[in-house]
């Protein structure tokens, strides 16, 4: 067969405009975060004559690395109360913003595997509803039932002892949840600016009033970095710290399979989670590597163990072919609970630490992060994340609790 | 997998390495006169640095030793490895893998932890 005519090309979904002199705000970083709290500026503040500055490509830091996995089961009031509010979001984005990201919320399960796993699993079922967050426990039989291939005989290495069940959780379509993002934003008035890189930050006293880029030095009044395992680098430009260490953390796909796998099954104990794509890859992540690494890529022991832990838990995987495997830098915080807040540069605001979860919080970073940077001050769903808590000792400990891996 | 050289053992897989994070980070001397900003500074902050990083790693499986590594953090390449209570090798220092350059090595004084 011979193709005469390439199809035309697709509508762009947002202009690529140069950067103007100065905006009211500039968001760093033009990953998930970013769009969001831009798409929030613009929508619930009016605010639209902003920037979202994006030094590679829109969308392809670990807005394009994450396993997709959205849920809000989390122990704590403060974890539980801006994850629900993000699940609420993802509930009712797709008619918002016009486009089928194809939110599927076909549950989260967290598997049990030990006397441990199952008290401290019991204990957050009890937590979520208390905080209004669907939540079951599952014995093995009934984890069998919703999750037909897995393996919860008594032979294995970790036998299958029970697990939570959020059915209102679920995947979407990371890239094109970036895409309808960028779209709104952009019908509204919003910058989208790729391929520029901020350099450095000008600033009148402790206060920050413009951006220096590759693409010439921006006037702006207010700043919000949303740039995950960078935040640090920026920070340090801007001249303060965060708590935060970046590790690489990996994911791989399978090949193409049909569809064998109704849920998505997380594993605190063996470290991995499993979910398989509307295509039809089973999508896998991984824990971090344990160093702190930029490179966007990590050690393949890490992926080995991952996927023996898969294969003891679902044997029909032990066929399929890995297609490919990748790695993210995600910024980690000691409690395993992000930052979302003022900084100590007055006008500049900080939004990251969402380390290895930071896809599902998506919607309710950039809404309560939009909220921050317009009135100055957190919105109550944001105010537990501040960057004084490490100070107050006011932590939101999520380690083990809601999942070490997200 | 990463290779790394262990100041006693030699090469080995990472697999038998356990990280300690950024290193050179000393107890604080005066624990009753701290601040809440300084307890937080020393539970919480550390660098997160982009390239040159001296961080400690042990050889958990091997001689179990702790030792201090100088690792570019987007390339991974070792760029040194020096024994405790030595102070950071320049870095950007051409120095190989498995050894460092005595002249950068110095000993702490008594007391400082790296």
């Amino acid at each position: 067969m011979i193709t005469e005519h390439l199809p035309e090309h697709p509508d762009f979904l947002w202009r690529n405009p140069d950067p103007k002199k100065s905006y009211d705000a500039v968001i760093v970083g033009g990953g998930g975060h970013g769009l969001a709290t831009a798409y929030f500026l613009a929508k619930n503040h009016g605010m639209t004559n902003i920037a979202v500055l994006e030094k590679g490509w829109l969308a392809g830091g670990n807005m394009a690395r994450n396993t997709t996995i959205i849920r809000s089961n989390y122990l704590w009031d403060e974890s539980a109360a801006i994850y629900e509010h993000s699940l609420k979001l993802w509930e009712i984005l797709p008619e918002e913003l016009e486009y089928d990201f194809l939110f599927s919320q076909r549950g989260v399960m967290n598997l049990a595997h030990t006397l441990g796993d199952v008290r401290e699993s019991i204990r957050r079922v009890g937590a979520n509803k208390l905080n209004g967050v669907d939540a079951e426990w599952l014995d093995p039989q009934q984890v069998k039932e919703l999750c037909p291939i897995l393996n919860i005989s008594d032979n294995i290495r970790y036998p299958v002892m029970g697990a939570t069940y959020q059915p209102r959780a679920g995947i979407a379509k990371h890239d094109h949840v970036a895409w309808a993002f960028a779209r709104k934003c952009d019908e509204m008035g919003v910058d989208i600016i790729q391929n520029c890189e901020v350099t450095g930050f000008l600033k009148d006293g402790n206060k920050v009033v413009g951006v220096k880029t590759n693409r010439g030095t921006i006037n702006t009044e207010k700043v919000g970095l949303c740039a995950a395992g960078h935040s640090s680098v920026l920070a340090e430009m801007a001249g303060f710290r965060l708590p935060i260490q970046s590790h690489p953390l990996q994911a791989l796909v399978s090949e193409l399979h049909e569809q064998v796998h109704p849920t998505v099954v997380m594993s605190n104990h063996v470290h991995v989670y499993v979910s398989q794509a509307h295509k039809g890859e089973l999508v896998m992540g991984a824990g971090v590597d344990s160093y702190n690494g930029y490179g966007q890529r990590g050690s393949f022991h890490v992926i080995e163990e991952q996927m023996a832990a898969a294969v003891e838990l679902f044997p029909i995987f032990a066929r399929a072919h890995v297609l490919r495997t990748w790695g993210g830098i995600v910024d980690t915080t000691l409690d395993a609970s992000p930052i979302v807040g003022l900084s100590p540069v007055e006008n500049m605001y900080v939004n990251c630490g969402w380390g290895t979860g930071g896809f599902k919080g998506t919607p309710g970073a950039g809404l309560t992060f939009a909220h921050t940077i317009a009135t100055g001050a957190p919105h109550p769903l944001n105010a537990p994340f501040s960057l004084e808590r490490f100070e107050t000792g006011a932590l939101i400990d999520e380690h083990g609790a809601a999942a070490v891996a997200h | 997998m990463l290779l790394f050289s262990c100041p006693n053992c030699g090469p080995r897989d990472e697999t038998e390495f356990h990280y300690g994070g950024q290193a050179h980070v000393p107890y604080p001397k005066d624990t009753d006169a701290m601040t809440d900003k300084e307890w937080a500074e020393f539970l919480f902050y550390r660098d997160n640095t982009r390239g040159d990083f001296a961080e400690r790693w042990v050889h958990s499986t091997g001689c179990r030793q702790w030792f201090n590594m100088l690792r570019d953090t987007v390339s991974y390449e070792v760029k040194a490895v020096y024994p405790m209570g030595s102070t950071s090798p320049t870095p950007g220092g051409q120095s190989p893998a498995g050894q460092f350059p005595a002249s950068t090595v110095q000993t702490q004084q008594k007391g400082a932890q790296s």
